[in-house]
């Protein structure tokens, strides 16, 4: 995951070519992975991207079905979106309906000059048309698999798994 | 269903656990940030129309409810009865089917009598959410005044807080009781002994005589309202008495042992329950408590309108978006 990350790191310094950059990560693991790239780009470039957090639950296109409500995380952004790079961070693309939601409350809080899509792993089976920008990882998977991505801060270790369908 | 979802109706806190109770005010935490963006909107109600049925003159809770709901994106619609003679019966509930029948999700309904969100609630489909019943409660007040004594203390176990004037008439008063004591926090109560209901002690409350008791015992004031349109039958001698003896004055606070917290649900009589030095002054949390109503208000109705028993498991766990 190191690897992949740092890879991530260059790619985004390259497709923001020194602009005004702004790294939002997506409630909870994007936000923790959103914080490791901003600390590689700090090592290697010497200088900070500011840091962001979306929750989308309240964006979501299934809460009107989903029964007992999702718990809400914390949003924040730390300045000015309009006329800056906003590169959204997630830790798995799937449906990319999270996405879909991310964009719209994103476009609640001003008008990026570019938005970017960063995930460390692509899945595919996408329900809508989104596409990844910067893909540390990109695999195959049948609709029952299962991704799961684990950081240091929330569960102790890095390491993204491929569960097949009916295994554990 | 997970242990800590909230049911159909929200009546009161008497009703609800502890866990509930944290979620409503976890949940609220979040959205006190959707009040501060630019575009103060989230579209998580989209689709849902909530009517604010209004019995009883209501200013501060009636819009905050109505904030609560815009901001969610719900549809609302108030009906206000203010004045009107409709009471508890079949009146009732004749309003809220035809309202039923017109395709509502929600009531927010604020009432003279005491029981009349749990009538309704037992009665339509929609989701029914008490804004004040007679004497008996006023859970969104009773929140919002749990989220800012948190937000001022940062945990409400132990802390003591001691709710001071018409305990009787006030359904501010029962909401905040059950949900501190929920909440292990300890509470008094100070008033004139004729407004001081005796079986509060049997709940673990203790009654404070005088008002510089209620001071020197207390982290926290909540000074409710002299409830002059409930006083029909001489429960005090004079309202200037009542400032003389009960009145929170800024002399008073300056001889209690710690600093203090002040809380008011409003409206206040200045020069009554509470001096105005002291309601603009550094103690007071009173405004915080107005902004907090917003946020708590969203809360409960983010989560009410949810609700269904089969839940797929919360996003928790990391990996795929959906």
């Amino acid at each position: 995951m190191a690897r992949a990350l740092s890879r991530m790191a260059v790619e985004i310094v390259e497709r923001c070519q020194g602009a005004d950059a702004l790294l939002v990560g997506i409630q909870r693991r994007g936000v923790e992975l959103a914080a490791r790239l901003a600390d590689l780009i700090q090592k290697s470039e010497g200088r900070s991207v500011p840091l962001g957090k979306l929750d989308i639950t309240l964006y979501r296109d299934d809460l009107s079905t989903v029964g007992p409500r999702p718990v809400v995380g914390e949003t924040s952004l730390p300045a000015e979106i309009d006329d800056r790079i906003v590169v959204i961070v997630d830790d798995v693309l799937y449906t990319g309906r999270t996405i879909r939601a991310a964009l719209d409350e994103l476009i609640d809080f001003g008008r990026p000059r570019r938005t970017l899509l960063c995930v460390l792993v692509d899945r595919g089976g996408r329900e809508l048309p989104i596409q990844a920008d910067i893909v540390g990882l990109s695999i195959t998977t049948a609709p029952g698999d299962r991704v799961e991505v684990a950081v240091r801060e929330l569960d102790g270790d890095d390491h993204a798994d491929l569960i097949r369908e009916g295994a554990g | 269903m997970s242990p800590a979802a909230l049911g159909k109706d929200l009546v009161g806190l008497e009703g609800l656990t502890a866990d509930q109770i944290r979620l409503i005010l976890d949940t609220a935490e979040p959205f006190k940030e959707v009040s501060e963006r630019p575009i103060k909107k989230v579209p998580a109600l989209r689709g849902k129309t909530i009517v604010n049925l209004f019995f009883e003159a209501s200013t501060r809770t009636r819009i905050s409810f109505e904030f609560a709901e815009k901001r969610l994106s719900a549809d609302t619609v108030n009906v206000a009865v203010a004045g009107s003679s409709v009471d508890k019966g079949e009146t009732l509930v004749d309003t809220a089917r035809n309202l039923e029948a017109m395709r509502i999700d929600m009531v927010v309904i604020r009432h003279g009598s005491s029981g009349a969100a749990q009538f309704l609630g037992e009665r339509i489909r929609s989701n029914v959410i008490n804004a004040g019943d007679g004497t008996h409660e006023h859970p969104t007040q009773g929140l919002l005044d749990l989220l800012t004594l948190r937000d001022c203390f940062g945990k409400l176990e132990g802390l003591k807080v001691a709710i001071c004037g018409d305990v009787l008439h006030s359904r501010v008063a029962r909401s905040n009781i059950w949900g501190l004591l929920k909440l292990g926090a300890e509470v008094g109560v100070c008033g004139p002994a004729t407004l001081i209901p005796r079986e509060l002690a049997e709940l673990g409350v203790t009654t404070l005589p005088r008002i510089e008791d209620a001071i020197a015992w207390a982290d926290a004031l909540n000074v409710l309202r002299l409830q002059l349109e409930r006083m029909h039958a001489g429960f005090i001698p004079s309202m200037r008495e009542y400032n003389r003896v009960f009145g929170v004055s800024l002399e008073r606070l300056e001889r209690a042992p710690k600093e203090l917290v002040i809380l008011h649900p409003g409206p206040m009589n200045r020069g009554v329950e509470i001096d105005s030095d002291v309601a603009d002054g550094p103690h007071s949390v009173i405004l915080p408590q107005v902004t907090n109503g917003v946020a708590v208000r969203m809360a409960v109705l983010y989560l009410l309108a949810g609700g269904g028993p089969d839940w797929r498991a919360p996003m928790a766990g990391g990996g795929d978006d959906r």
